[in-house]
């Protein structure tokens, strides 16, 4: 299979994966999801993959640790959040700073 | 839960559930500009990030899938932590099942593609006693999400595919900006910031010498090593 048709395969698995995830929640018995082990390491979890997530889109590319542009950019974007500025708002102000220092740089 | 701002608007006519449920899915939908920008800029095209946006339907989960695969990570890796992301909607499910049962089968298949951050927070945020309210404030945000949330995913995977170099317009810093925004309110407590620290630092060492969307998945371990002793303070667990 080509890769363009592996793609539609993992969209399609994320979407039931996804789905079944929350399905389960409804149906199985609470007693299950009760266990406070299991609460801490999900809501733990949840955290550890968002900044993972946001370390490597920050200051890696191609498998490389890079100071650029983005740097600065995500420096803006948590002074912002810090202010509670709406998601949107920082999200746009990122890409602008990014955008402007590589123009002149 | 995700960010929550109902905003100034005023909706006249409506009761407090469902105007909470309108402003919420407007501000929420607004965002899928940047997913659909960015899963283009990630190589995916259009109607695949139509089809993340209907199928998965929980924005962390979509941001992580196209994060994965722009970091140059396999299929499997992005449908793994997209996976693990989307999680926390299974508790979200436990907490609404008194709240919308008795749903008939059909019904129940329906409510559980709209259980995300935004339903179980309307809804819960209704008084206890208010069932009515509750129901409402799920199903109005569920489904308000949804509609705003696919559109506006078009719109900006539309936009995304006409702006040549994504880096020259800045995606690639907007979406380490979105998966900060994503995690900030999560960010209270001590533990989560050490938690979100030690996975930084373990994803950064493992970038240089392992396959791409390794470094992310591994930054599980770092929760289920933090998760698993009982904190000395019941407060300290991040929602």
């Amino acid at each position: 299979m080509t890769s363009y048709l592996w793609m539609w395969v993992a969209i399609v698995g994320a979407g039931l994966l996804a789905w079944a995830t929350k399905y389960a929640g409804h149906v199985v018995p609470e007693r299950f999801l009760e266990n406070p082990r299991v609460h801490r390491i999900a809501a733990y979890v949840t955290v550890a993959l968002l900044f993972a997530l946001f370390a490597v889109q920050a200051f890696t590319t191609d498998g490389a640790i890079v100071f650029d542009a983005r740097v600065v950019a995500v420096a803006v974007a948590a002074v912002l959040l810090w202010m509670r500025a709406p998601f949107i708002v920082v999200v746009v102000a990122a890409a602008a700073v990014a955008a402007v220092l590589r123009l002149i740089f | 839960m995700a960010r929550l701002n109902p905003g100034r608007l005023s909706l006249r006519g409506l009761d407090p559930a469902r105007q909470q449920a309108v402003s919420v899915s407007v501000a929420t939908g607004a965002y899928a500009i940047s997913f659909g920008a960015l899963s283009v800029a990630a190589g995916l095209d259009v109607w695949q990030t139509m089809a993340l946006s209907l199928l998965v339907f929980s924005g962390g989960s979509q941001f992580a899938f196209v994060g994965v695969i722009a970091a140059g990570g396999g299929a499997a890796a992005a449908v793994a932590t997209s996976t693990f992301l989307g999680l926390r909607n299974g508790f979200y499910g436990v907490g609404l099942a008194p709240v919308l049962r008795p749903m008939s089968g059909l019904r129940r298949v329906w409510a559980a593609h709209m259980t995300i951050d935004e339903s179980t927070a309307v809804s819960l945020a209704q008084p206890a006693d208010d069932l009515e309210a509750r129901r409402a404030g799920f199903w109005w945000t569920g489904v308000g999400v949804f509609i705003l949330w696919n559109t506006i995913t078009v719109v900006g995977a539309l936009v995304g595919e006409r702006i040549g170099d994504p880096a020259d317009w800045g995606l690639d810093a907007a979406a380490a900006a979105a998966f900060l925004g994503l995690v900030w309110p999560r960010l209270a407590s001590r533990p989560a910031q050490a938690v979100a620290g030690a996975s930084a630092v373990l994803a950064l060492l493992l970038t240089p010498v392992t396959p791409a969307g390794v470094p992310i998945l591994a930054a599980a371990l770092v929760a289920i090593a933090v998760g698993w002793r009982a904190p000395k303070f019941r407060d300290e667990v991040p929602e």
